[in-house]
């Protein structure tokens, strides 16, 4: 009798555990999957802050960046970042190779989800910190930089820093920093990207005036600006709340599951950001700026990705509001020098700082004992001690990420060149990288009109190959 | 002095007064005009566009160019539908414009001379 009941209660709990791990991953992937949506909404905020003349480019861009970014993730990256070795790099795992799961990446063996589920979120994350990059480099790349970079970067800078915050490496295990969804991993890495390259890229043509006076260039679309939040405004319920890693798992608290805990966090922070936008462009311009009210929700989110896990809502409120001034007065500071088009730099780089030292600042202690990294921040503990390991955390990931993506830039500059020629700016990247328009009917003659191939009738000249100045060096016929 | 028996009338008016002026042409029966997108500046001067915190002055204006190729003597006629219909008082109504017109021809037919554009009520023209 005995023996029949424990081997029934052992079966259910099998099964149970079973259950537990089916809705743990379906977690897991339904969060990555979020987060790759992502990249629709970097495609579109850039799109929108661009001029007409280069918007095919980008989706050119972000499709390619994507596919690179999953092959070399696979293959290399998610060993360097997320396996076993030393607490600067892993090197088991190379193309999810692996005997031994839990041994092989020890950084992410807390979660019961297979090695699928945690590749597939790793890399959708590796995906959007390279996207944050390019929103610096708009209207003006080569479109072979992008291909270059993207493997460097897949392969070697993010699994470097993901490897010192994420993973076990000696931010997190030796000094306790914390980073729980990306602040620094994944935004202040793709925006620090993105200040190397634009330092040897330089500004767009007509940014700045003879007299260093910026000049304004508008982006062609506010609406695709503001589907672009929302998308990535939708898509961070997968990457903040899905860094748990687990469905499953609760503060303890009445019961609660963490990951609602953590959407509930993210979207105050959010909402407060784009208030704390609108506030500071209303009373430095008195109006109420469409593309800042869109940032501000931006820099809220990204500040709000590294406390997710260890703050309560009513930290979210202060963390979100600050991101949305710091991230108005970045780009009004931040233009007066550097051309940012997107205002990456500040949504990225400033308001992922901010967020990381954040930390320091609010961390609940029992969630930080939760999370097994670091301790309570200033409020609860009146220690800097906390702010101090975010800081290191901050600007060692600043330098080295720096230090790596500006080399590569150089190494590109030296050879292949970063920029497009003058003439072919001026024309747009849509017609002088890629051949074709974006939006072909605002510039072919003839709306809606079909257009032959080349072969001319008898007696009429051959069609002109390539506008002014492009493709060929014969010039101007 | 040869008499001018042709004249092209060249109005710039505001987009919102565009059905007006064409429902007044259409009542004094000209036979057709076209209408073009266009940019400009006068008295009206432009407009402060907001950026992202920056500023920058728009100095030309989006405007429709009506052109309509009339009989001298209905010219008078079609200038004062035009100047009604485009009327609100405010700066930047416009400019209207009448220039002499030597030749018409009616490409389909070859048709010259003014009674080429003398308006005729087409066939099964609703009312």
């Amino acid at each position: 009798m005995d023996l029949i009941a424990s081997t029934s209660l052992a079966g259910l709990k099998g099964s149970l555990d079973s259950t537990n791990v089916a809705l743990d991953t379906l977690w897991v992937v339904a969060a990555a999957i979020l987060v790759m949506f992502m990249q629709a909404g970097f495609a579109f905020l850039e799109m929108g802050f661009s001029r007409q003349k280069n918007v095919g480019t980008v989706i050119a861009k972000v499709v390619m960046n994507f596919s690179i970014c999953a092959v070399v993730f696979w293959a290399v990256g998610f060993a360097f970042g997320f396996g076993a070795g030393g607490s600067i790099l892993g090197y088991t795992g190379f193309a999810l190779h692996s005997s031994d799961v839990a041994k092989d990446f020890p950084g992410l063996a807390f979660s019961d989800v297979g090695l699928s589920a945690k590749w597939w979120f790793e890399f959708v994350f590796c995906a959007v910190s390279l996207a944050v990059v390019w929103g610096t480099t708009l209207e003006r790349i080569k479109f072979s930089v992008y291909f270059i970079y993207a493997i460097v970067f897949s392969a070697i800078i993010y699994p470097l820093i993901a490897h010192w915050l994420f993973s076990g490496g000696w931010l997190a295990a030796s000094l306790g920093s914390q980073d729980f969804a990306g602040s620094t991993v994944v935004h202040l890495t793709g925006a620090t990207g993105a200040l190397a390259v634009l330092l040897l890229l330089g500004p767009r043509r007509g940014k700045y005036g003879p007299d260093g006076k910026p000049n304004v260039i508008p982006g062609h679309s506010m609406p695709f600006v503001g589907l672009a939040t929302f998308i990535l405004w939708f898509g961070w319920f997968g990457f903040n709340p899905g860094s748990t890693l687990s469905a499953l798992s609760s503060t303890g608290a009445n019961g609660d599951i963490r990951f609602a805990d953590i959407v509930l966090v993210t979207n105050i922070a959010a909402a407060c950001g784009v208030l704390g936008a609108l506030t500071t462009i209303w009373l430095k311009t008195r109006k109420p700026d469409i593309g800042m009210a869109c940032n501000g929700a931006i820099a809220a989110l990204v500040a709000i990705t590294a406390p997710s896990g260890y703050v309560n809502p009513w930290a979210a409120t202060i963390i979100g509001f600050v991101a949305g001034i710091i991230v108005v007065l970045g780009v009004l500071a931040i233009d007066r020098v550097l051309d940012d088009p997107v205002g990456a730099l500040s949504a990225h780089g400033l308001a992922g700082i901010w967020g990381t030292l954040a930390c320091g600042l609010f961390t609940d202690p029992t969630l930080a004992k939760l999370n097994g990294v670091g301790q309570g921040g200033f409020v609860y503990t009146g220690s800097l001690h906390q702010l101090g390991a975010q800081a290191v955390a901050v600007g060692a990931s600043f330098a080295t990420v720096f230090a790596i993506s500006f080399a590569t830039f150089f190494a590109i500059k030296a050879t292949i060149g970063l920029r497009v020629r003058p003439e072919e700016e001026s024309y747009g990247l849509d017609m002088a990288e890629h051949g074709m328009w974006g939006y072909p009917e605002q510039f072919m003659p003839v709306p809606g009109y079909e257009y032959h191939q080349p072969a001319p009738p008898a007696g009429r000249p051959a069609p002109r190959p390539a506008p002014v100045g492009l493709g060929t060096s014969e010039g101007v016929p | 002095m040869e008499t001018i028996e042709i004249n092209k009338i060249e109005a710039i008016v505001r987009y919102e007064r565009l059905q007006d002026v064409q429902d007044a042409l259409d009542e004094i029966g000209v036979s057709g005009l076209n209408v073009t997108e266009v940019k400009g500046c006068g008295r009206q001067k432009g407009y402060t566009e907001h950026y992202r915190g920056s500023q920058a002055n728009i100095s030309l204006l989006p405007k429709l160019k009506v052109e309509s190729v009339v009989p001298a003597e209905i010219t008078d006629r079609v200038v004062e539908a035009i100047v009604a219909a485009a009327y609100t008082g405010e700066t930047g109504d416009g400019l209207l414009f009448v220039l002499p017109v030597s030749e018409v021809v009616r490409i389909r037919t070859g048709e010259r001379g003014v009674d080429t554009i003398r308006h005729k009520t087409p066939a099964g023209w609703g009312y």
